[in-house]
């Protein structure tokens, strides 16, 4: 391993032992589940050429399904996150099932709009607790066993994911990103290759709205909100699009940032906003990628 | 049916909006045959090869090949059934390398069934692929991004995408277009070989010279419709041809 590599494994795994208050920890775990959304939604711009704002989409879907079945059937929440997660990842990639052949802004368009949808038929019905949710679900025993579940599974992911995207099924995934009409003409179905990259971001940002479900011991409408959607984005271009690491980092750094920021009230998010537009206006290409410059810029350094 | 037609088209038309691209297009292609498609610029050369390869939906007529009828097919179902095309324009996976290029095509199903297990590493594979259209191997062109590739390379990675398939029939569309002479020249003994080794090939060209050495059969189209299919010699000769590409009477 390089050390690099070492860095970000061990610096993921101290976080929580350097900050000293459980608060501190407990923002280390949303950002860790930006970090999931952030990770998906690189997976699938980055690599396939799907802009999916669906992450909102996925955290209701599995929260719900996670909620509904702890609450309905009294099942341990180490039934239903698993059950969530792919029951909601079929659920969701059978509603985008559809629009798999539009690209760009099309799709991001209707992934955006299911979220909407559905909180506001869970509103207008008045199912699954209407607009108070679902309250007294399950949670963790405690908040180590919250950090260290969901720690190793973002190392695991990145790790995994980056390994995907460089084996023969990535290159396919990849090439339906650069051209995917040369695609067609080689005897592959893009249309189901697409579908397993939707199912497994999916079940990623379902595996998220699961776990948010049990870290607050409730779900509500606000597990369809479009923050879902629009961080995981900010958090891929500051830490690097197409990275896989980099989304990651851009999660820690910007949800750490964002609750430093709690200090100036209101005027919060204007700091916040500047920073981003200035990010994407100078165009910096993320952290990650600028770091791997500098790295190897110095790696081959020699003192003479 | 003669046994030897490996691909027919019967009557084929395609309209877009009110222009008649394809206008009752037939011919039959034999097994181990090169035939060559001219034609002035717009009469439906690209078209016709959409319709065969599914990529276009022919508004009527029938394609068949070996029985099997192709029209109402999707494209990645066509190229399974060993029917293959190369672009127009390159179309390669730009932020892949050549190698990598064609590890997609091995990783279809067409080869995935005929081939499965005893294919072996696919990078190997596509590097003798490589190697067979003109990249040397030790070179480390193989290992470089599509994007950084010169016109000719991206046409012979064009060709070797088709080749990984293992296909019966290859259409080729204008796969001289935007070569230099020295280019098409060090193609030529690469199509050859692929005839003499039993491949079935079309060829929609602009590059009349040598397109007559290499095809068997031409067939000349204008405006949507076939206007002549015989021997090269023969089409050269040919008045109606003539007066397609010159306008002369």
């Amino acid at each position: 391993m390089s050390l690099p590599t070492v860095a970000f494994v061990l610096g993921l795994l101290i976080i929580p032992l350097a900050v000293t208050s459980m608060a501190w920890q407990k923002i280390i775990i949303i950002a860790c589940i930006f970090a999931f959304l952030a990770l998906s939604f690189d997976f699938l711009a980055h690599f396939v050429g799907i802009v999916c704002l669906g992450g909102a989409f996925f955290t209701g879907v599995g929260g719900y399904i996670s909620g509904l079945l702890n609450s309905a059937f009294g099942l341990p929440l180490v039934i239903t996150i698993p059950i969530a997660t792919i029951g909601g990842a079929v659920i969701c990639t059978l509603f985008l099932l559809p629009c798999l052949p539009m690209r760009g802004i099309y799709f991001a368009i209707v992934s955006l709009m299911y979220p909407l949808l559905f909180a506001r038929v869970i509103q207008a019905l008045n199912i699954f607790g209407g607009t108070d949710g679902l309250p007294g679900l399950a949670t963790f025993p405690n908040i180590w066993v919250e950090l260290y579940l969901i720690l190793p599974l973002i190392l695991l992911l990145t790790f995994g994911l980056r390994r995907l995207v460089n084996e023969d099924f990535g290159m396919v995934l990849r090439a339906i990103k650069d051209n995917d009409q040369a695609v067609k003409a080689s005897n592959i179905n893009i249309t189901w290759f697409k579908m397993k990259a939707v199912f497994l971001a999916a079940a990623i940002g379902c595996f998220s709205g699961a776990y948010l479900a049990h870290l607050y011991g409730w779900v509500g409408l606000s597990l369809f909100a479009l923050d879902f959607s629009i961080f995981p984005i900010a958090a891929t271009v500051v830490g690097g699009v197409g990275t896989l690491v980099g989304p990651v980092i851009g999660a820690l750094i910007l949800t750490l940032f964002s609750e430093m920021l709690r200090e100036f009230g209101p005027l919060r998010v204007v700091f916040y906003s500047l920073i981003l537009a200035g990010l994407v206006i100078l165009n910096t290409g993320g952290l990650v990628p600028y770091l791997q410059r500098k790295y190897h810029q110095f790696e081959r350094w020699t003192e003479i | 049916m003669n046994k030897d037609v490996i691909l027919q088209v019967k009557g084929v038309s395609k309209s877009f909006g009110g222009v008649k691209a394809i206008n009752h297009v037939s011919f039959d292609l034999l097994k181990g045959q090169i035939l060559g498609i001219i034609g002035p610029n717009g009469s439906g050369k690209t078209t016709l090869v959409n319709l065969i390869t599914g990529f276009v939906k022919a508004d009527s007529g029938l394609i068949f090949s070996e029985g099997k009828k192709l029209i109402g097919l999707p494209p990645y179902k066509i190229a399974g059934l060993g029917i293959v095309r190369t672009f127009q324009i390159p179309r390669p996976y730009h932020s892949l390398s050549a190698m990598k290029n064609l590890v997609v095509p091995l990783y279809s199903s067409r080869i995935v069934r005929t081939i499965g297990g005893k294919l072996g590493d696919r990078d190997t594979v596509a590097l003798d692929i490589l190697e067979e259209v003109g990249f040397e191997r030790d070179a480390h062109i193989p290992y470089k991004h599509a994007s950084a590739f010169p016109e000719g390379f991206l046409k012979r990675l064009e060709l070797a995408r088709c080749l990984a398939l293992r296909p019966h029939v290859i259409i080729m569309d204008e796969l001289f277009s935007g070569l230099s002479v020295s280019e098409i020249t060090a193609m030529i003994p690469i199509i050859e070989k692929l005839q003499m080794n039993g491949m079935t090939l079309i060829m929609v060209e602009h590059r009349v010279r040598e397109l007559f050495q290499l095809a068997h059969r031409v067939m000349v189209m204008n405006f949507g419709e076939k206007i002549a299919e015989d021997v090269p010699d023969e089409i050269i000769k040919s008045e109606i041809v003539k007066q397609a590409y010159m306008g002369v009477t």
